[in-house]
């Protein structure tokens, strides 16, 4: 029995492999077939929902009120990496996962190469939603494919640039608008003892944000095999450039996110954070003797006059396999993620920063925010979030990737290798486990 | 968190060790030696008790002094404060894990010290054919490590429907084959034939027996295995991890690693991680101090034989 269960499923797992590979390029039509049963069912439903959002059952809760009919219970645990995604995988395997699931965009390929999401293409409403949502959030849950949806944007994180705007002043530096300013600044900076920013060793989907605003991609999908361009010029000409800060010693390297690196910023020994639009609160609460000093303003950018960003994090709401409901779930996850009630509570319980675009408008994202001086900092990341490209693809085994590229620039950090020696490494060691899991790869 | 909570378990048996050693040696011990000894000593309790320090110290702290004071030092005191906060955050949830995981634990510890001392005390006391094979099998399930056990276990379960129940935890808590090689070594080291003989031909039962007499003479044993089996459970991580998607069933390890994995984004929550784990601690160290006593005999004796 089990056995019989365990070779379906590695059936399923190479069928599905190979059906989304042969379509996802072009016409994608046979991927409609996931979708087609996606009829409202008769009486009450009820779902179930895992997310890792504190407070998410408080919104839940106005949403089981509103619709007696669809109840919606909360499962929760760790964020994604930290063991949510592998239970879900468990979950999947078992045959028991929630019908609902918060799963972040660069984990969706994953899910999506082991067959673990329900296409929502054909249930009511999804596909009308595609212009409710911020263009590139759309792209990152249907993977640019025809008629395919496979979850619904939850929340984005368009990155800007957080600045000390005293410390600038003070010092006659001017803001810098491009990296090439960026760099001078920093050597202006470092002249007064401090540093401009902190490169962060750890976080390589920070970096990967902003390879992504130099137009560059890490991953392609032609439709037959996966593309993987770690080393693509645009990414190495992001690696060099923070190489070459790091070796003249213009930004610090201590590890992100912990007492000593708050501190820096708690201090002024760091001047800027290229960050996300969550990322506001982190300084907030990391930093706050300075409070009011900080402003934020739009990323440097690689040629003058260019309006582009990046992205840094963002999660979606996605319907499992197995799911004997996709129409209802899909109901309420676009409820979940595109009424400006649900998207305030998520805003208020924990600074989510909508993928709808409605909600960039929402009254709470229009306010001035005091630790920024009342500047309405978040005017600035809803410009941001237009100007993010639709194009940049994540991978299927992006932990993997992570952890090598991570690997590699902390030994780059500590003056081994260097970042794009780095990116090199992760390129070699991602192909090679695409193929131990027979995910075909183009060389 | 688990670091954390595990050094009490750690500590104190290197600081026994160390301190017991110099008393029979006695005068002869040569000075140096005795400073070496006390050295070493001191470094491992620093080692040791440090971090709690500085988890304590950070507990006290209002989230803006976090990071902005020594981490050693007090800076305002709002112990309190932060224990109201944590308590009232999200309805007392934090209250909730706390049960949680002393159900686990309490009531896990216990009826694994009854099974394990029961099946103990039979593979002591009792001749049958295919004993040696049954403890050896069970010798063998002392070296699989209890995570590896996890995933299975959570397939099994998924086919009975017990995930995500109080039973998902509850019941793997229950065996402890260590436990069983402890009391059972402890057993025929400790109650004699001729007492369980003496009982039979005064009437009293199997059961009886064993319940009036042996577990009397058992007793650090069981204390032992007690209190193994009840840090074990309250320190077990991944099985919850993997069972349990209900936050009201959650153990305070499991929940406060939740919030712990979200600080990038929701940065209050650390504070709550920090007095938390700082509260977590603490029915450890009461168990500890209150059961060392007997813990300290059943370990020794268990070790003669």
């Amino acid at each position: 029995m089990r056995i019989t269960k365990r070779a379906a499923t590695v059936a399923l797992l190479t069928a599905a492999t190979v059906a989304m590979t042969g379509c996802s390029a072009a016409g994608g039509s046979s991927d409609g077939a996931d979708a087609a049963d996606c009829a409202p069912a008769e009486g009450k439903v009820e779902l179930s929902f895992t997310s890792w959002i504190p407070g998410i059952e408080d919104v839940v809760k106005v949403w089981n009120d509103e619709n007696p009919d669809i109840q919606v219970a909360v499962q929760t645990g760790p964020n994604g990496n930290g063991g949510t995604y592998a239970n879900f995988f468990n979950q999947l395997e078992a045959g028991n996962a929630p019908d609902l699931g918060q799963i972040e965009y660069d984990a969706l390929p994953n899910f999506r190469v082991q067959d673990g999401l329900v296409n929502l293409a054909s249930c009511e409403g999804v596909m009308d939603a595609k212009a409710d949502f911020v263009d590139w959030t759309w792209g990152q849950v249907s993977f640019n494919e025809d008629d395919a949806v496979y979850a619904i944007p939850q929340d984005s994180g368009p990155m800007a640039m957080f600045y000390r705007a005293d410390l600038f002043e003070a010092n006659g530096i001017a803001i810098p608008t491009t990296w090439e300013e960026y760099a001078t600044a920093a050597e202006q900076v470092r002249a007064t003892g401090a540093y401009i920013t902190n490169f962060s060793q750890g976080d390589i989907n920070q970096f990967a944000g902003l390879v992504w605003q130099a137009g560059g991609t890490w991953f392609g999908n032609d439709g037959d095999n996966w593309n993987v361009d770690l080393t693509g010029d645009e990414s190495v000409m992001v690696a060099d450039y923070w190489q070459d800060l790091i070796d003249r010693d213009l930004v610090s390297t201590v590890p992100a996110w912990t007492t000593e690196w708050d501190n820096a910023y708690n201090t002024g020994a760091a001047w800027t954070w290229n960050s996300a639009a969550w990322g506001a609160n982190s300084i907030a609460s990391g930093a706050p003797d300075t409070a009011g000093k900080w402003a934020v303003s739009a990323s440097p950018q690689w040629e003058a006059g260019d309006e582009a960003s990046g992205n840094w994090g963002g999660s979606s709401t996605a319907v499992f396999t197995g799911s004997e409901h996709p129409y209802e779930a899909a109901q309420f996850a676009l409820w979940l993620n595109s009424s400006s009630e649900s998207l305030t509570m998520l805003n208020e319980s924990a600074n989510l920063y909508p993928a709808a675009k409605d909600g960039l408008e929402l009254p709470v994202l229009k306010e001035g925010v005091e630790f920024y001086g009342d500047q309405p900092i978040y005017d600035v990341f809803a410009e941001a979030s237009g100007q993010v490209s639709a194009d940049f693809v994540w991978g299927p085994t992006m932990t993997q990737t992570y952890n090598d590229v991570s690997d590699g620039f902390k030994a780059a950090v500590s003056g081994q290798g260097t970042l794009s020696e780095a990116l090199t490494a992760g390129q070699t060691s991602t192909i090679d486990a695409l193929k131990a899991q027979s995910i075909p790869v183009a060389e | 968190m688990s670091a954390l909570t595990e050094s009490p378990t750690v500590a104190r048996p290197a600081k026994r060790r160390a301190a017991a050693n110099p008393a029979p040696k006695g005068p002869k011990e040569s000075p140096l030696s005795r400073v070496g000894a006390m050295t070493v000593m001191l470094v491992f309790t620093l080692y040791f008790l440090i971090p709690i320090w500085w988890l304590f110290v950070a507990g006290t702290k209002s989230s803006s002094q976090f990071t902005s004071t020594n981490p050693l030092w007090f800076a305002d005191f709002n112990l309190f404060e932060n224990i109201g906060n944590l308590v009232a955050y999200r309805d007392g949830v934090f209250l909730k894990w706390m049960l949680n995981s002393a159900l686990y634990a309490g009531a896990g510890a216990l009826l694994a010290t009854l099974f394990a001392g029961m099946a103990g005390y039979a593979l002591a006391k009792y001749r049958f054919p295919g004993r040696e094979l049954l403890f050896n099998i069970v010798l063998g399930g002392v070296l699989v490590p209890a995570t590896a056990l996890a995933l299975p276990l959570f397939l099994i379960f998924s086919q009975v429907s017990l995930t995500n129940t109080f039973w998902a935890v509850f019941l793997p808590s229950l065996v402890s084959p260590f436990g069983v090689y402890l009391t059972r070594i402890f057993a025929s080291a400790s109650v004699p034939d001729e007492l369980i003989e003496a009982a039979r031909l005064d009437g009293a039962g199997e059961v009886r027996t064993f319940f009036t007499v042996s577990v009397k003479l058992m007793f650090p044993a069981l204390v032992t295995v007690f209190l193994f089996q009840f840090v074990a459970i309250w320190n077990n991580f991944f099985l919850p991890l993997i069972m349990l998607r209900d936050e009201t069933l959650f153990p305070v390890t499991l929940g406060l690693y939740a919030w712990n994995s979200q600080v990038n984004q929701i940065p209050e929550l650390r504070g709550y991680v920090l007095i938390g784990a700082l509260l977590s601690i603490i029915p450890l160290i009461i168990l500890f101090l209150l059961l060392q006593r007997f813990w300290r005999n059943g370990l020794g004796a268990g070790s003669v034989k």
